[in-house]
């Protein structure tokens, strides 16, 4: 089979509490996650994307309908270890997601509850910590580091399980800018070398790095596309109080003022060249 | 009232064996009514200057004067100070407490000692500057909400004492496009609402410190590195990418736009002011934007 994630017709509802009514994060959502791509998933905060993400990795089953990873349904106790061993999943902040005092531990914590020999433990650690260029720090005090090596080493932790695919909640939201290109050349790398990535953020920027973009409103698809479709419909995402890429927004208030440029533009390297042709 | 510091150095563990110099003789002037916007990649110093400016840290040496008073002084009513100085820390979500949304954002009026009627007005009046409805949400648990909203009641209750000064840290982080840009309208409708009133933002988001501050702040290593309009220290882009910081994207775009022959000002931070700008110059200079279009690129 070639997807990874099967999502079809899936509802989620969270129960009401004494002071609020239940409510669908999720309205009968069908989608497919092919193996080895990169698909970025956006969307308001509320519109659904963590609650998806959850029900990749069975911390969530779904109410109705059905979600299957790898081939198994997560709602088979049986093949539970093998759906999160399958989908692996790195969260937003880092220091709710790290619990060993040594680095390396860190790392070993999956594998190891996973029953994996110690020979084969201590080569996955050191390939994890390579893949994310934190081998320097394997004896560290995670609390001691900076917030994007903090979430390099939880997305060690992740590789460590080798997974076919990784879902990154958010992943650079609490990080300053530096962080936050360090995490995206990881997940770029991950992607390049065949795990399926499914990433969840609010920067735009981020988004249009993926292969396709997936816009949920209201826990129902509202857009699916390649970053360029996407991008280029503005006034669809404006609707949506979605940012577009700076291109596509300067090329629109250019062509208000009468510029004419060719449609379709969404980096800057392109807007550049509509502007001052290189001969 | 202006902030005035002077020569403060701060030193983390002093004496001991991981000593380590946060703030190393830092001195700048924030003036009345300005709109301050800090910089500075990760443990640069950035929240350990803040601290200092809401009294919550001392320096080693040097002097901090908020209006005329030396909130530094060994003596002095660091209660008369926090009274003019609201501090909005990253995720102030997280320091709700209280049953209601209005006896949240009441807290700090009531410790200042006002009276009811005052409280009631000013709770009313900053959940509306926030965009939230008093008469619907005033008996709801503050835990009830989403986390953009929680955060609106967070910033709700440090508008409610009227600051004179309103440092906020971070204060977009995490947020949804939408909800990013209704929290820096925010900022700015109370900017305005207030005469003379300071606003001191620290951020990563180099196009919004662009878009709002009248004045940048850059920090490197514990020490101000550059102090000036964001035209001026956005210029210097060369040093700051040296220190890991980004220029806005619009700075960004303008210089690969210089390489390639067109010429386009450094200073138009919004993308409307960045069009007009790239029109005038196709047209050869001519100066009225709403002149007819049509002359290719």
């Amino acid at each position: 089979m070639d997807d990874i994630v099967r999502m079809e017709h899936v509802t989620f509802t969270y129960p009401a509490t004494d002071v609020k009514e239940s409510f669908n994060a999720l309205n009968d959502l069908t989608l497919s996650i092919e193996k080895g791509s990169f698909v970025a998933i956006i969307g308001q905060n509320g519109s659904g994307k963590s609650t998806m993400a959850k029900l990749v990795n069975a911390l969530l089953l779904p109410g109705e309908g059905t979600v299957w990873v790898n081939g198994y349904d997560t709602r088979d106790e049986a093949h539970l270890w093998d759906v999160r061993q399958s989908a692996g999943m790195v969260f937003q902040n880092p220091d709710n997601q790290i619990v060993s005092s040594i680095v390396e531990d860190d790392v070993a914590f999956g594998p190891e509850n996973l029953g994996v020999e110690p020979a084969e433990i201590r080569r996955r650690v050191d390939e994890a910590l390579e893949a994310v260029g934190m081998s320097a720090f394997k004896r560290n005090a995670p609390h001691l580091l900076s917030g994007g090596q903090k979430q390099r080493i939880a997305i060690a932790g992740a590789i460590a399980m080798r997974p076919q695919c990784i879902v990154f909640d958010e992943p650079t939201a609490m990080l300053d800018p530096r962080g936050r290109k360090e995490v995206m050349r990881i997940i770029r790398q991950l992607h390049e070398e065949g795990i399926t990535c499914i990433l969840i953020t609010h920067f735009m920027e981020e988004a249009a790095q993926a292969d396709r973009i997936v816009i949920l409103n209201d826990g129902r698809i509202y857009m699916d596309g390649t970053p360029r479709e996407i991008f280029t419909d503005r006034d669809s995402l404006m609707a949506l109080g979605l940012n577009v890429p700076m291109a596509v927004d300067l090329s629109y208030h250019l062509h208000d003022l009468g510029i004419q440029l060719p449609a379709g533009i969404v980096e800057e390297e392109e807007l550049i060249e509509a502007l001052c042709p290189s001969k | 009232m202006s902030i005035e510091v002077r020569n403060i150095t701060h030193i983390y563990n002093k004496g001991l064996p991981q000593e380590s110099v946060a703030l190393k003789d830092v001195s700048f002037t924030v003036e009345d009514g300005e709109f301050l916007g800090i910089i500075g990649h990760t443990g640069s110093g950035k929240s350990t200057l803040l601290q200092h400016l809401d009294g919550l840290l001392k320096p080693d040496e040097g002097q901090i004067l908020i209006g005329d008073v030396d909130i530094t002084a060994p003596k002095v009513s660091l209660l008369a100070v926090r009274r003019q100085i609201g501090l909005v820390f990253q995720y102030p979500e997280y320091q709700l407490f209280d049953e209601t949304v209005a006896a949240d954002v009441a807290f700090g009026p009531r410790n200042l000692g006002l009276e009811q009627e005052e409280i009631d007005e000013r709770v009313r009046e900053s959940l509306s500057m926030v965009g939230l409805d008093y008469d619907k949400i005033k008996d709801k648990s503050p835990f009830d909400f989403s986390g953009g909203q929680k955060r609106r009641i967070a910033m709700a209750g440090v508008l409610a004492m009227r600051p004179r000064v309103l440092i906020l840290d971070e204060p977009t982080a995490g947020l949804d496009p939408r909800a990013h840009r209704d929290v820096l309208n925010m900022i700015r409708t109370y900017h305005k609402s207030q005469a003379d009133s300071i606003i001191i933002l620290v951020s990563h988001n180099m196009n919004d410190i662009a878009e709002y501050a009248d004045k940048v702040l850059v920090m490197d290593k514990g020490q101000v590195r550059m102090h000036g309009t964001p035209k001026e220290v956005f210029a210097r882009s060369a040093e700051l990418r040296e220190i890991g910081l980004d220029i806005p994207d619009l700075a960004d775009l303008a210089e690969k736009l210089e390489t390639r022959g067109l010429h386009v000002p450094k200073d138009a931070f919004t993308i409307p002011e960045m069009a007009q700008a790239i029109a005038r110059q196709l047209r050869g200079g001519k100066t009225d934007p709403a002149a007819e279009g049509g002359e290719d690129a």
